[in-house]
């Protein structure tokens, strides 16, 4: 069995791999407040994936009126970051890749003295901004034309500080049909959960969207016999627009709730924003 | 933790895998990868995506290979007939952690250990042998590669120039673009790609690991026979009664057959031909003309500029004389007429044979690119709790090491400084890390109790045959 492993990447970035985690890290700052937070976040990342597995059965099970307690920090995050979805179907696990982003990201951030850091999982990031500070991320809708078609601008001034993107074409599975649902909120495990579900919501009932139970997808899968998407044919406008409409919808819901500060989903092209603050989100043109 | 990890017969017979190489253990139906994306079901194999570079020992015959075929696994799964290399095995870095394959593979009886890794050098470089005698520059003179500087010209050889290249002066210690193009550079030699690099006061010069080097775009063909000196030498039986006086115009030492040990033994008779020049010893003079494109290292197009004066009171009319560079490549035939003048003349047949055996006993020139570097101490604790353990078992060749599964000489002293032929190394061997530094391969082998004597991870070990079956390898021979 492998452990976990640490590469610097290209930029002075880290690089953290174990099993299914991949993280790349950056960090800006003194070279040796810079040393010491890859080391505290090396440290960290030791430990992440074994205490997730340990949990695991608890992880996978939708939630229900009861109101899980995992023993792991990360573990915990996630059930925070799930709980207020628990009207509809969702485990935990909707948020474990903000979840690893943030906890990583404390550790990295610990006691140091940055200006600027980011933990990226797989698209789900966590952010640490210095005052001043601000964070550029591209969406890339699909990765077989990997040029970000949009971009998000985080300032440290606004109360973001975790990207998360879901798609159906991403390593997760998704009920909906968005090429990208991007999601800014507080934390990264926050963004996450919210990304799944803004998602599954941009969906429209049409002959070219075709699903499979997600059992047949890919073993092991929490969602079980749900049907998830597999593929996205050439739709009419007007599907376009009322998948996207209802993905706004669910949008706008939890930006009133107060889980999320904006959204930005993309379908076939055509992009919508959901967020207060025009400036967070910005199409590429 | 077994219950969950058995998977059903049912299972088993539609050829799903349990993957272990985390603690995710995902179960993988066949042509679909894990979680990670890195491991995946191939045929109810697991295999890793990234290949693994396998080296058949050269004693065993060449197995022909398909990746991903049964007839190879067979061959190499006895686990003697091949090493596995550090290609593709990934680093830890810093390297505080066991290095990514500790294998253990019985070899001549002994339980061996090889431990494999992908090491990061910032200490490293590599020596660049360019046979040619043309001349490439001063040493000492800056070697450049994009207008930056990325070694310099060093002590020549016999019949060879060097150039050393990299070294953590260049690639941390001057300028961030500076280091950057010595680590692009040396990562293209390394993996026997063509480098264009111009010396300081010399030549433009394209060098690639065991190819031919082309010095100011003219490619060259053969490495020199010898010196001049040795030249004569070596020929002077061959050119007797045929000629009355040879000269080898060499830059480094051009030789005078007539005036020469070889000559002499030969009872030739003297022939007033004198040459420019320092005299070293009879019949061998330092340098005759400016090193050069021409004539035997020098700047010398045409062979008479190198007389100095014909002395009338020995030399005679009708002297047949023959220039030729101590690789054949430049010959000419003169006779000297009434007023003792050289005048081109034909060369005879038996002459020119033996021009061309000068060319015939050249050997191609050759570019050859040592990589030098120094394996730090974090690497070292990578492969055991005790680093300077290593260090003495490597001083005292209990333990081989080699880079890429090609043989290392390691310098005495301190340290473990190593020296590999990039040429023997498999393809795309190198890679590199931004810091600058370059990650080669290296691998170190010792009998599996002095392993665990010198404080190693033994009980990391694994069998030969389980990389086999878990990672996907590339194959190949032995160089």
């Amino acid at each position: 069995m492998n452990g976990p492993r640490a590469a610097l990447l290209p930029g002075g970035r880290l690089h953290l791999q174990h099993g299914p985690i991949d993280l790349v890290i950056g960090a800006r700052g003194p070279a040796s407040e810079v040393e010491a937070a890859y080391a505290q976040a090396t440290a960290r990342f030791e430990t992440v994936l074994g205490a997730l597995v340990e949990e695991l059965p608890l992880l996978r099970q939708p939630l229900g009126t009861t109101r899980p307690l995992p023993r792991g920090t990360v573990a915990r995050r996630m059930v925070e970051a799930v709980w207020p979805h628990r009207a509809v179907f969702i485990t935990p696990m909707a948020a474990v890749a903000g979840a690893v982003a943030d906890e990583i990201l404390a550790a990295l951030v610990r006691g140091r003295t940055l200006a600027k850091g980011y933990v990226n999982n797989g698209g789900d990031i966590a952010l640490h901004l210095a005052a001043g500070e601000h964070f550029r991320a591209g969406i890339v809708p699909d990765e077989s034309v990997p040029v970000p078609a949009g971009f998000a601008t985080i300032d440290a001034a606004s109360p973001v500080r975790g990207i998360a993107t879901s798609g159906w074409r991403g390593r997760s599975l998704s009920r909906g049909i968005a090429d990208s649902a991007t999601v800014l909120a507080a934390n990264a495990a926050m963004a996450d959960a919210a990304a799944t579900m803004v998602a599954n919501a941009v969906d429209a009932d049409h002959p070219a969207v075709q699903r499979l139970p997600a059992r047949d997808v890919r073993d092991d899968s929490d969602l079980g016999d749900i049907p998830v998407t597999v593929a996205v044919g050439s739709l009419p406008p007007e599907a376009i627009a009322r998948a996207l409409g209802a993905g706004a919808g669910e949008a706008r819901r939890l930006r009133a709730a107060g889980l999320i500060e904006g959204a930005a989903l993309s379908l076939a092209g055509v992009w919508r924003l959901e967020g207060g603050d025009a400036s967070l989100l910005r199409e590429a043109g | 933790m077994s219950d969950d990890i058995a998977l059903s017969p049912a299972d088993r017979e539609a050829g799903v895998v349990r993957c272990d190489a985390c603690p995710v253990l995902c179960r993988i139906r066949p042509g679909r990868p894990g979680a990670c994306d890195r491991y995946a079901n191939e045929d109810g194999r697991l295999v890793r995506v990234d290949p693994l570079v396998l080296l058949a020992r050269p004693e065993t015959a060449k197995v022909a290979f398909v990746e991903g075929s049964e007839a190879w696994q067979g061959e190499l799964g006895r686990g003697d007939g091949a090493f596995v290399t550090g290609i593709g095995a990934t680093t830890t870095y810093p390297d505080y952690k066991p290095a990514p394959f500790i294998v253990a593979t019985e070899r001549d009886g002994v339980d061996t250990v090889t431990v494999v890794t992908e090491g990061i050098f910032s200490y490293c470089g590599v020596k660049v042998k360019i046979d040619t005698d043309r001349y490439l520059g001063p040493e000492q003179a800056a070697v450049r590669a994009g207008g930056e500087q990325v070694g310099h010209v060093t002590t020549a050889e016999y019949g060879s120039q060097m150039l050393s290249l990299g070294g953590v002066r260049h690639l941390t210690g001057g300028s961030k673009k500076e280091g950057n193009v010595t680590c692009e550079t040396l990562l293209a030699l390394c993996n026997r790609e063509a480098v264009e690099l111009t010396v300081e006061g010399g030549a433009t010069v394209t060098i690639q690991a065991a190819a031919a080097p082309i010095v100011n775009g003219q490619r060259e063909e053969r490495m020199r026979v010898g010196c001049g000196s040795a030249a004569i030498g070596m020929f002077a039986p061959q050119w007797h009664g045929h000629v009355d006086e040879v000269i080898v115009v060499d830059d480094h030492i051009t030789g005078v057959l007539s005036e020469h040990q070889g000559g002499r033994f030969l009872d030739m008779r003297p022939s007033g031909i004198r040459v420019r020049g320092r005299k070293s010893t009879p019949g061998r003079y330092f340098q005759v003309a400016e090193p050069g494109m021409g004539w035997g290292g020098t700047d010398l197009a045409d062979p008479l500029a190198i007389v100095e004066r014909i002395d009338p009171k020995t030399a005679w009319p009708g002297l047949r004389l023959l220039f030729v560079s101590t690789t054949g490549e430049h010959s000419a035939w003169f006779e000297l007429d009434a007023a003792l003048r050289p005048v081109p003349a034909d060369m005879p047949a038996a002459v020119r044979a033996t021009v061309e055996r000068i060319a015939e006993n050249c050997e191609p020139a050759l570019c050859t690119v040592l990589f030098m570097a120094g394996a730090g101490g974090s690497l070292r604790a990578g492969v055991t709790e005790n680093p300077v353990r290593l260090t003495r078992s490597v001083a005292s060749t209990l333990t081989r090491v080699t880079l890429g599964g090609a043989p290392a000489y390691v310098w005495p002293g301190g340290g473990i400084t190593v020296m590999v032929d990039v040429a023997r190394m498999p393809d795309r061997a190198f890679g590199y890390v931004p810091t600058p530094a370059l990650v080669a391969p290296i691998e170190f082998t010792l009998p599996r109790a002095d392993y665990a004597a010198l404080g190693g991870y033994a009980s990391r070990a694994v069998r030969l045959e389980d990389i086999l079956r878990s990672e996907r390898v590339r194959l190949e021979g032995g160089r």
